[in-house]
């Protein structure tokens, strides 16, 4: 039974990870059909921002301080905000008018370029980093379960972020544009909606929820190197999908959902080498009983 | 002086061409009517002068203003609403909040809430039925919702495509009371595209007759109305 809860818990804090980066893809297809694929990519640039900052923040902030590793957080996702948006500005934006499918193409080619750039030496090389302590992790034991504090702090935050998101859509004008913007694009600029500027957001928004979860992996697995958003970032997509492509809280549902099966997988004797084909094989069931997704609508209805 | 000018206007979707040169002018405060068969092309002329669909050639001046070059976004911040075909409420979203988008460029509050009452006194169902989602609203309440939503962007001259289009009869009397309503105490002016001539030439004082992509006709209401050619066409004999 611990076993179980102890399993469960490692899941919900993996699939906190997936649920942030799903949510940018989901978001994004919301306003402009298609898939960016190379959001995982700034997932891992995330990370790597984070790598590369932490120090200099250490020599402002005790290191390990709560403080200090906010401050890396909200620059990080600061950061990615603009990796983001200048994604869309440089490689999406001009071929808005380009069937989906040339826009898909680009999308995997920037991912390929983000990619292989960064292995290359003079960037940051293949070879895996070691990311630093930005939390001191301590190890609770409460009843038969151990725990650690960063595990605690990547569901705190994840669910905090999560919160703020949802403010944001549900509750301020610009997230009321971006969900008018997905319904009905020549609707919204009818009311007056400069469309590119919510493009522009919801980019921003995504990438920067990515860059949160590049610091919260990173923290937690510690190991971090230039292909880290090739499987994760698949797998988020995947969340995405299973949650209901488009809808929001049905990728942090999906996120959740794939975390949860894929640790639960890994934790049975003898199965543990399967965890990502049981984990995606729960996920083909899933779209087969419920196709458009957990959350999902079956097709939205455009008048 | 007109508010509106429209000179030479061409538009086409790919190879085919719609509209063949079309020139019109609506003055402030002026119902104006654009009538026409499926397919004239009235749609796309409103979609032109709102800047969804770019014109090949001409101009079109507003309020002294080209506007042909300008994005959707700036067209409507001159004072130019549109409710287009098909209404396209956002379904997604309650009333409430299409209300919101329809003013998506005021900035000042209580102008907001005083446009808002104006749309519940112009159609108090939308009040009732504010927290509904707008998806699940009945046809009719889905037009009114469309013009409400234009109006909270406080126009000075509505474009309305096909207002009375899949709605009960008794409706679109009241829709229409409500567009010369909005005409005469707002002082929008009002430009008006429909394929049921007979109630159009009622709110109108002027009309154009557009048939693929030419104006044909031009008139005062009366004498467009009494004119057999149209008579027989868009009147039913
Ligand atoms: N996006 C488009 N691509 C290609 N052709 C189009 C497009 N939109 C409209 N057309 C064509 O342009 C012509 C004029 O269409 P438009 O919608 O302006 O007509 P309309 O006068 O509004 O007709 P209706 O009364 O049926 O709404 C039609 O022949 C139509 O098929
Ligand atoms: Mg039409």
């Amino acid at each position: 039974m611990s076993e179980f809860l102890q399993q469960l818990l490692n899941g919900l804090s993996l699939g906190a990870i997936y649920a942030l980066i799903a949510l940018g893809y989901t978001m994004v297809y919301g306003v402009l059909r298609f898939i960016n694929f190379a959001h995982g990519d700034v997932f891992m640039l995330g990370a790597f921002a984070g790598y590369f900052l932490a120090p200099k923040v250490a020599q402002v902030f005790p290191p390990g301080s709560i403080a200090g590793a906010l401050v890396v957080l909200v620059t990080v996702m600061a950061i990615c905000a603009g990796i983001g948006a200048s994604i869309e500005y440089l490689a999406y934006r001009p071929l808005r008018r380009r069937p989906k499918l040339t826009v898909l193409i680009t999308a995997i080619g920037v991912s390929l370029f983000i990619e292989f750039t960064c292995q290359h030496r003079l960037v940051f090389g293949a070879s895996p980093r070691t990311f630093p302590e930005l939390l001191a992790n301590k190890t609770l034991h409460l009843g038969g379960l151990t725990l650690n504090t960063n595990q605690l702090v990547v569901i705190a935050l994840t669910a905090l972020l999560l919160g703020g998101l949802s403010f944001v859509v549900q509750r301020t004008k610009v997230g009321t544009a971006m969900r008018a913007v997905a319904f009905n694009e020549q609707a919204a600029a009818l009311m007056g909606v400069n469309i590119n500027r919510i493009i522009t957001f919801t980019f921003a928004l995504g990438s920067a929820l990515a860059g949160a979860g590049g610091i919260l992996f990173a923290m937690t697995y510690t190991k971090i190197e230039p292909l880290m958003g090739v499987q994760t970032g698949l797998k988020a997509f995947v969340a995405a999908v299973v949650g209901g492509i488009g809808n929001l809280p049905g990728a942090a549902l999906g996120g959740l959902v794939l975390g949860v099966v894929e640790t639960l997988a890994g934790g049975v004797q003898g199965l543990s080498n399967y965890r990502d084909g049981i984990a995606f094989a729960a996920l083909i069931l899933i779209l087969l009983f419920r196709p458009a997704g957990l959350l999902g609508r079956a097709q939205i209805e455009k008048v | 002086m007109s508010l509106l000018e429209v000179r030479d206007l061409h538009v086409n979707y790919g190879a085919i061409n719609v509209l063949h040169g079309i020139s019109l002018r609506v003055a402030p405060k002026e119902v104006v009517t654009l009538i026409g068969g499926n397919g004239a092309g009235k749609t796309t002329t409103l979609r032109t002068l709102s800047g969804l669909v770019r014109a090949r050639s001409g101009t079109v001046v507003f309020d002294g203003k080209p506007i042909d070059s300008l994005p959707p976004h700036e067209i409507v911040r001159l004072g130019l609403g549109h409710v287009p075909e098909g209404r396209m409420v956002f379904a997604n979203l309650t009333v409430h909040e299409n209300l919101q988008m329809g003013a998506y460029l005021q900035r000042d509050r209580a102008a907001i809430a005083r446009e808002l009452e104006y749309v519940f006194t112009l159609f108090p169902r939308l009040k009732e039925r504010h927290r509904q989602i707008a998806g699940t609203l009945s046809g009719g309440e889905q037009q009114m919702l469309a013009i409400g939503r234009a109006l909270m962007g406080q126009p000075r001259f509505l474009m309305l495509d096909e207002p009375s289009l899949g709605i009960a009869p008794l409706l679109v009397k009241t829709i229409f009371a409500k567009i010369s309503e909005i005409n005469r105490e707002r002082g929008i002016t009002v430009l008006l595209v429909e394929q049921n001539a007979n109630l159009a030439l009622e709110v109108a004082h002027r009309g154009y007759v557009l048939e693929t992509g030419r104006i044909t006709l031009e008139d005062a209401s009366p004498a467009l109305r009494a004119n057999p050619q149209v008579r027989s066409a868009y009147l039913g004999g």
